[in-house]
């Protein structure tokens, strides 16, 4: 009885932490995400609130959960008051089996990478949701849009992991990381660097960043599904955006760069590495990913809605499924 | 205006869109993705210039057609004065001419930095936007120094232009005309080398030479469809006959066909600049008969019942030279396309009727011609690359 109750006091201390940590993370990354879009675009970014405009995503929230709470006429009520709920909810939970270092994970659960994929596909519900219920047009094509969109790319993203749970015969993302410790140079990377590539252009996709964030496109459809959403609930949206490329950095991370760990090459000639902690390494990698987003958006035009399909069902699947081939045969043949 | 069919969906994108350049209203029927029929409504802007000028004189008006195409108000005051000039026998010193010309070209440069920064961003390459402003800034500084403001800045005059440039200003023109191909060049590296730029648009939005010129596309728009026509090299004004450049054309007829073209006079632009800079003349900048503009000593002494417009002008000049009905037509090559100034007068020192011919009217009407069976996000791109400016298209 005792070490039950104990299970669970840790477990929520743990839950805690990590998702305090989480949203902070989130919240400084809209800020780091204006402040290097500004300085590739020549301008400064946030300057006013705080030093350097430090303390601007705070103010942000604050303003965010005193706007009024609009809810247009002839919307779905019921359904437009959840469609938000459920994107946050999915972007959440897909946190919970993310191991950012050694036995430091939530839920070490078995089948975590089916288990992340699965969640993210709720995600998109709360996207149809809200642009089926707002009543808008616009709304309504970006629903629609962006549901067209998460289904083809869900299946290139899933796809692209296929080889890496061939190489290390596991869908725990713990026993990923760890099987590639064992290699030399401590990341899938290098044999999957063909399911990396298709992982990213489709977390691209999933997430909706440029040059695939269609279902929002700013000039076409205005602002997509969440046109008609203001203040607290439209706040969800955002986060649930933010938290999607956290958890596709962090997949990319872990499957694919190692996780927690740093290449044993680089132990073995660097000694004095093997201080660091491994949540450094993990972090390092994913802010490289999530730079990487701001890097694309600053640099790239929007494809179009034909030309996306086009990408996702006849180059990423295709790619994907030939790397699956490819994988397979090393490992039978190995 | 109902939809037939129920699988079709009516959107009404504008007057307030952030892609519909201004207060452009398109109502677009929409089959999913693909645009079934679509309308342009325009009228959001319009404030009556060409009835306005119709009560002031003819000196007057000049401040009207800043405000056509606000984003290269010089070339609408040239177009205007020209017509004025041609109506009455005005010969412009050269110097003011080659002045003309050259603020003209800094005006389509302006104007092209504007295109290329809205279209990039409709697109959703945001970067170039904030590029293109940032060397637009200093052209309008430019402008600042020669003409006191950076927009609007009715710097020509019937007869010439309204004061001279400083040496000061031909050096920092000559220093930025000298990098500017490099920046050029820069937004290329953005966009043009850019698979998903090219995918957007090569093979969209096309119309042919045949096309373009019955629906009387005129500019880079229509150039872009292989059409060599260009008021400057067909009808030159000003200085244009004295200087070299090429008229870049394109041959497919698409958008980024017509993206080419207007990057190419980018080019062609630095060089009419560049001649215009080494071959400016001495001289006086106002013809001996131009109409005078008559200041009051102070604006403090005008007494109350002299405050009205006509006390500034001295339109005797005119009024003794216009005996009879006449009609005159003059045209610029806008870098929108062919901008022309029709005035019919009557024997008073005002116009009896002034009608503009604004390519970005006709451009509109041909955009449902470019826009009806692609796609919504084509719809956006194709606004982008005819370049309208609503300002000129209401009047």
């Amino acid at each position: 009885m005792i070490e039950t109750l104990y299970v669970i006091f840790v477990s929520i201390l743990k839950t805690a932490l990590y998702f305090g940590i989480l949203l902070l993370h989130v919240a400084y990354a809209t800020y780091a995400e204006r402040k290097v879009i500004g300085h590739i675009q020549l301008r400064l970014g946030p300057m006013v609130v705080g030093p350097h405009g430090i303390l601007q995503p705070i103010a942000d929230v604050v303003k965010l959960i005193f706007k009024e709470d609009i809810i247009p006429s002839n919307v779905d009520k019921r359904v437009f008051a959840i469609a938000p709920i459920i994107s946050l909810t999915a972007a959440l939970s897909t946190f919970a089996v993310i191991p950012v270092d050694k036995n430091f994970v939530i839920s070490d659960m078995s089948v975590g990478l089916l288990y992340v994929l699965g969640i993210a596909g709720v995600g998109t519900y709360g996207i149809i949701f809200g642009g089926w219920a707002s009543n808008s047009k616009y709304a309504f094509l970006g629903g629609l849009r962006s549901a067209a969109q998460m289904i083809s790319y869900e299946v290139a993203l899933a796809m692209s992991l296929v080889g890496v749970v061939l190489m290390a015969e596991s869908f725990n993302l713990s026993e990923i990381v760890n099987k590639q410790n064992e290699l030399w140079y401590g990341m899938f990377l290098f044999p999957q660097i063909l399911g990396y590539f298709v992982f990213i252009v489709a977390a691209l996709a999933e997430t909706n960043r440029l040059p695939f964030d269609l279902p929002e496109a700013e000039t076409e459809l205005v602002a997509g599904y969440f046109v008609e959403y203001s203040g607290i609930r439209f706040s969800f949206y955002y986060l649930a955006e933010y938290l999607a490329m956290f958890s596709m950095s962090a997949l990319a991370a872990i499957c694919f760069w190692g996780g927690w760990t740093a290449p044993p090459v680089l132990i073995k000639i660097f000694p004095i590495l093997s201080l660091i902690p491994g949540i450094v390494w993990f972090l390092l990698k994913v802010y490289f990913h999530i730079f990487l987003f701001f890097w694309l958006r600053g640099t790239l035009p929007r494809y179009r809605y034909d030309q996306l399909m086009a990408i996702g069902w006849k180059v990423l699947i295709p790619l994907a499924l030939f790397n699956i081939v490819i994988t397979s045969l090393i490992k039978y043949y190995q | 205006m109902n939809p037939e069919n129920e699988r079709e969906l009516l959107i009404n994108m504008g007057p307030q869109h952030p892609a519909t350049h201004g207060v452009l209203r398109l109502v677009l029927e929409v089959e999913g993705e693909i645009v079934k029929r679509c309308t342009p409504y325009i009228g959001y802007l319009h404030r009556g210039l060409e009835k306005l000028a119709e009560d002031l004189t003819y000196v007057q008006s000049l401040p009207l057609t800043d405000r056509l195409d606000y984003l290269s108000s010089m070339v609408n005051n040239v177009g205007f004065c020209l017509c004025v000039e041609k109506l009455l026998g005005i010969n412009v010193p050269e110097r003011a001419k080659f002045i003309r010309t050259m603020l003209s070209e800094m005006a389509r440069i302006c104007s092209h930095l504007v295109w290329i920064a809205t279209h990039a961003l409709d697109i959703g390459a945001m970067t170039v936007f904030l590029y293109a402003m940032r060397d637009r800034e200093k052209l309008l500084e430019l402008f600042e120094m020669v003409t006191g403001a950076r927009l609007t800045v009715s710097y020509p005059r019937i007869g010439g232009v309204r004061c001279d440039v400083s040496n000061e200003f031909l050096k920092k023109l000559e220093r930025f005309i000298d990098e500017f191909p490099k920046r050029v060049e820069e937004y290329e590296t953005l966009i043009d080398r850019n698979r998903v730029w090219l995918k957007r648009t090569k093979g969209v939005g096309v119309i042919s030479a045949e096309e373009a010129i019955n629906w009387g596309l005129t500019g880079p728009t229509l150039r872009g469809s292989g059409v060599y026509y260009d008021v400057r090299k067909f009808f030159p004004y000003d200085a244009y006959d004295k200087v070299e450049f090429d008229v870049p054309v394109g041959k497919n007829g698409d958008i980024y066909d017509r993206y080419k073209c207007r990057m190419l006079e980018f080019r062609q632009s630095v060089r009419i600049i560049k001649q215009c800079i080494e071959r400016l003349p001495e001289g006086p900048i106002l013809a001996d008969n131009a109409p005078k503009i008559r200041m009051p000593a102070s604006p403090l002494k005008i007494d109350k019942e002299d405050v009205q417009f006509e006390i500034y002008v001295d339109d005797k000049s005119v009024e003794d030279f216009i005996k009879k009905f006449t009609d005159i037509y003059a045209s610029v090559e806008a870098p929108r396309g062919e901008l022309g100034f029709y005035i019919v007068c009557d024997d008073s020192a005002k116009p009896y009727r002034m009608r503009v011919r604004a390519p970005s009217f006709v451009h509109t009407g041909a955009l449902p011609r470019l826009c009806e069976g692609g796609l919504i996000a084509d719809v956006i791109a194709n606004i982008g690359s005819i370049d309208i400016v609503l300002g000129e298209c209401d009047r």
